[in-house]
């Protein structure tokens, strides 16, 4: 059987190949159709977990009870759940344990970069790297045979290019068919091995590190790590997509592929060095593999290039990794041309907040939202700029209310921070000047404990939650406020007013997302208040509603004067024609932010015509 | 067996995946190795989107080698002037005439036009552009001619119609490809679509109109 599978499909396919049945994870790109496809296989058990730290707990847990289980997130998802990572590391996972994170060389929608395969060694587990959807596929069976073999979890880290790369895939035709019975492996307690305890942690660190010396051993004989024999004059060693990369840039030389890059095989990679004249390491980011070729102390000597040829940064390509080769006199040019800028200026087309997006109310508020001036800072006679209020930001679809026109956020680090962040300003000085606004996703994964703090701080801090009921950012998926499981069945709803009362919010308030006046009114008065306000402005995602709206926004052309005060909302349903403003049909939804904010009341909503349907 | 690259471009919800998908399959039908990659995330919120289709006896990186695409296919003309630089010097432009406005608080105001970025240039600075750039230019009306079919969303499938008048590819690949990858319900459409796409195409390319 061959098909042409997305490398997240393949993964899924992989794992239920290699009978998986039980799936956690977190939504990211680029790791979220990893789940979403394992979701829709009969007889398996997929759920998207509160955060990546749960999601890899229950997966624990779930191999721990016998069932042969994958967890999926993003890079930094990593990051969240690396507490019961290296915690697994040490106790073991009883049936096969798979960790796939997906790494966003170039943050292609990511806050940041990072080289995952340093985790890996971090916990000292051992590490996997497809560079294909048929290595997706095959890999998963691997990972999860030596998750049981060795007693380990096991990292498969992908890029975003092998996730969201399309590729062929060759599969048995009864690939489906074998399926490891749970009962297998029952847990059998061991506090021992289980509670880690300190003197029992200081037994299973020694274990770790004799596993991870036969680790070694797999590595350096398995055939996930091989050699193609050609010329010898170059030898590039490759790990993930930069295999295909140099294979591509360099047709000629040597090459060996590194499958399986941690345990690195120092004995397979001292005798390929030994049979080429010059090695050219090609990997993506860190120099994970050339720090380790460097350290091998036969090697001493040996010409050997790699991060000071290719770049740290981003993503690397067939096209770089040859240009680059060629600018430092590795091979013979000519290096490849690079594209010449367009002779024409290009206005430029970011992502936008959608026509109708519930969260473009909040951010229009915030960007012309002043507080009041401290009058008794300043010197007398001296006159005081006003100062927007701050806002303390995160991380989802309304993370692009900091772009202009809105322009209205001015921190955003990492998952449910804005609430922290917030408090914290508050306690430097800013109490009453600092708005915290996060989507329902964030809350639920990480700005609940924030919440927490600013209670138990006494704090008055103003908590904004864009309420629009899914995890929009990564395609819509559930979170615990949908009431859905992640197969689309009805599921206990996590209520958000009830979590924020729950903590001690005293003070919250339930606002429609297209009440402009309110919405303002609200964010003022919370920040006069003396103790935390927690705002839940709600409306639904865009891309959730069906068919077109039953009414549009018009503009009067009489009326409008041009002032294009209604673009600052950044609708990309406004458009300018003519000296005024018209608005898009078939993208308008009807929502009328940009009929309350027209000071010529030229804009009013209107029954949709049939044709503009 | 020559290798073939197509890089596809238009707006975040415009259809590029379907577009991108459907040609891949019509290529492993032609007995081709494929490989494609494509934005996902963020990006898909109405910015600008770009999907890499490389055909080959086998296909090593995914990723187009930049100024070396045979074909490009844009869904939108602003989009074809951005990409139509990542298009080798005799390659052929696929482009639907098609507009959608960027965000206008983004570009200059008549008003105040030493305020904000570049206009959304006219069709006449964009067909200049292209005509230079590429080595064979087909514009097509696919927007138009979709909604005549009664559904905007097929303008992509209409392009590929007009695509595949100049790839000397059997037509039945690109049949197989579409009954693949459309939803049955959606295939009657698709395959008029299709039609009407390569029927512009045909005409286009009889009257030399490159």
């Amino acid at each position: 059987m061959k098909r042409l599978l997305l490398g997240n499909e393949a993964l899924a396919l992989g794992a239920r190949a290699a009978g998986v049945t039980i799936a956690t994870g977190y939504p990211g790109t680029p790791s979220t159709e990893i789940l979403e496809h394992f979701a829709r296989y009969p007889g398996v058990s997929a759920e998207w977990s509160v955060n990546e730290k749960v999601a890899l707990e229950v997966g624990a847990g779930a191999a721990l009870g016998g069932a042969r289980t994958m967890v999926t997130m993003k890079h930094v998802g990593l990051n969240v759940a690396a507490d019961p990572f290296f915690a697994a590391a040490y106790t073991g996972t009883n049936a096969g344990l798979v960790l796939i994170c997906a790494d966003d060389p170039g943050m292609d929608s990511s806050q940041g970069e990072q080289d995952n395969r340093n985790y890996a060694k971090f916990a000292k587990v051992p590490l996997l790297e497809p560079s294909d959807s048929q290595e997706c596929f095959d890999m998963v069976a691997v990972a999860l045979q030596l998750s049981e073999e060795f007693d380990t979890p096991v990292v498969l880290r992908t890029t975003g290019r092998v996730s969201h790369s399309q590729s062929v895939v060759e599969m048995a035709e009864d690939a489906f068919e074998v399926s490891e019975p749970g009962s297998a492996r029952r847990f059998v307690p061991d506090p021992t091995k289980y509670v880690m305890l300190p003197a029992n942690a200081r037994r299973r660190r020694l274990a770790l590190e004799e596993r991870l010396g036969r680790l070694r051993e797999y590595a350096e004989s398995s055939p996930i790590n091989h050699v193609l024999w050609q010329d010898r004059r170059l030898g590039i060693v490759a790990d993930g997509v930069a295999y295909q990369y140099a294979r591509e840039a360099f047709p000629e030389a040597s090459i060996l592929k590194l499958g399986m890059p941690y345990p690195f095989p120092n004995r397979l990679v001292t005798e390929f060095a030994a049979g080429v004249e010059m090695l050219l390491v090609v990997e993506e980011l860190d120099p994970f593999l050339e720090e380790q070729i460097r350290a091998l102390p036969p090697l001493a000597g040996k010409r050997i290039h790699g991060k000071d040829v290719l770049p740290n940064i981003g993503e690397l390509s067939a096209a770089v990794v040859r240009a680059r080769a060629v600018e430092h006199g590795l091979v013979p040019g000519p290096a490849p041309a690079p594209v010449a800028p367009a002779p024409l200026p290009l206005p430029p087309r970011p992502p936008v907040l959608c026509a109708g997006c519930p969260h473009r109310t909040t951010f229009h508020a915030l960007s012309r939202m002043y507080v009041p001036p401290d009058l008794a800072a300043a010197p007398e006679g001296t006159r005081i700029p006003r100062e927007r209020v701050i806002v303390t930001g995160d991380i989802g679809c309304y993370t692009l209310g900091a772009l202009p026109p809105l322009s209205a956020m001015d921190t955003c680090t990492c998952m449910g921070a804005s609430i922290g962040t917030a408090l914290g300003m508050e306690m430097a000085g800013y109490r009453g000047r600092v708005v915290a606004v996060i989507g329902d996703g964030t809350f639920y994964h990480s700005g609940i404990t924030g919440l927490v703090d600013v209670v138990a701080a006494g704090a008055a801090t103003t908590v904004v939650i864009m309420d629009n009921n899914t995890t929009a950012m990564t395609g819509g998926n559930v979170n615990p406020g949908s009431g859905l499981h992640l197969d689309g069945t009805p599921a206990p709803r996590v209520d958000l007013e009830s979590v924020c009362r729950g903590v001690g919010v005293r003070d919250v308030v339930v606002i429609d997302a297209y009440d402009l006046a309110t919405v303002r009114a609200e964010i003022e008065r919370a920040l006069g208040t003396d103790e935390p306000t927690v705002l839940i402005v709600r409306g639904p995602c865009q891309l959730r509603v069906r068919g077109p709206s039953a009414e549009v926004a018009l503009v009067e052309p009489a009326t409008c004067n041009g002032c294009e005060n209604c673009l600052r909302i950044g609708c990309p349903a406004l458009i300018r024609s003519e000296g005024k403003v018209v608005v898009l049909p078939d993208m308008c939804t009807g929502c009328n932010l940009c009929v309350q904010v027209c000071p010529q009341n030229a804009i009013s909503l209107r029954a949709r015509e049939r044709s503009q349907s | 067996m020559k290798a073939l690259d197509f890089l596809l471009a238009g707006v975040g919800g415009q259809g590029i995946l379907l577009a991108s998908d459907v040609l891949c399959q019509m290529g492993l039908a032609a007995g081709y190795d494929v490989k494609k990659t494509d934005a996902h995330g963020m990006s898909q919120r109405g910015g600008s989107v770009v999907s890499h289709v490389r055909f080959g006896e086998r296909v090593l990186s995914p990723v187009i080698p930049t100024g070396s695409a045979d074909f490009l296919l844009a869904l939108e003309r602003l989009e074809a002037a951005r990409w139509v630089g990542h298009l080798a010097p005799a390659g052929t432009a696929v482009v639907s005439d098609e507009a959608i406005p960027t965000l206008a608080a983004l570009s200059a105001s008549p008003r105040r036009p030493d305020r904000g970025g570049p206009a959304y240039p006219s069709l006449d600075a964009i067909t200049g552009l292209l005509a230079e750039r590429a080595g064979r230019l087909l514009l097509v009306s696919a927007g138009r001619l979709a909604t005549e079919l009664g559904n905007h969303r097929v303008a992509n499938v209409v392009l590929l119609g007009a695509l595949s008048t100049v790839l000397d590819i059997p037509v039945e690949a690109w049949q197989t490809a579409l009954e693949a990858r459309v939803p049955p319900r959606f295939l009657d459409l698709n395959q008029r679509a299709f039609a009407v796409g390569r029927e512009a195409g045909q005409q286009r390319e009889s009257r030399g109109e490159e």
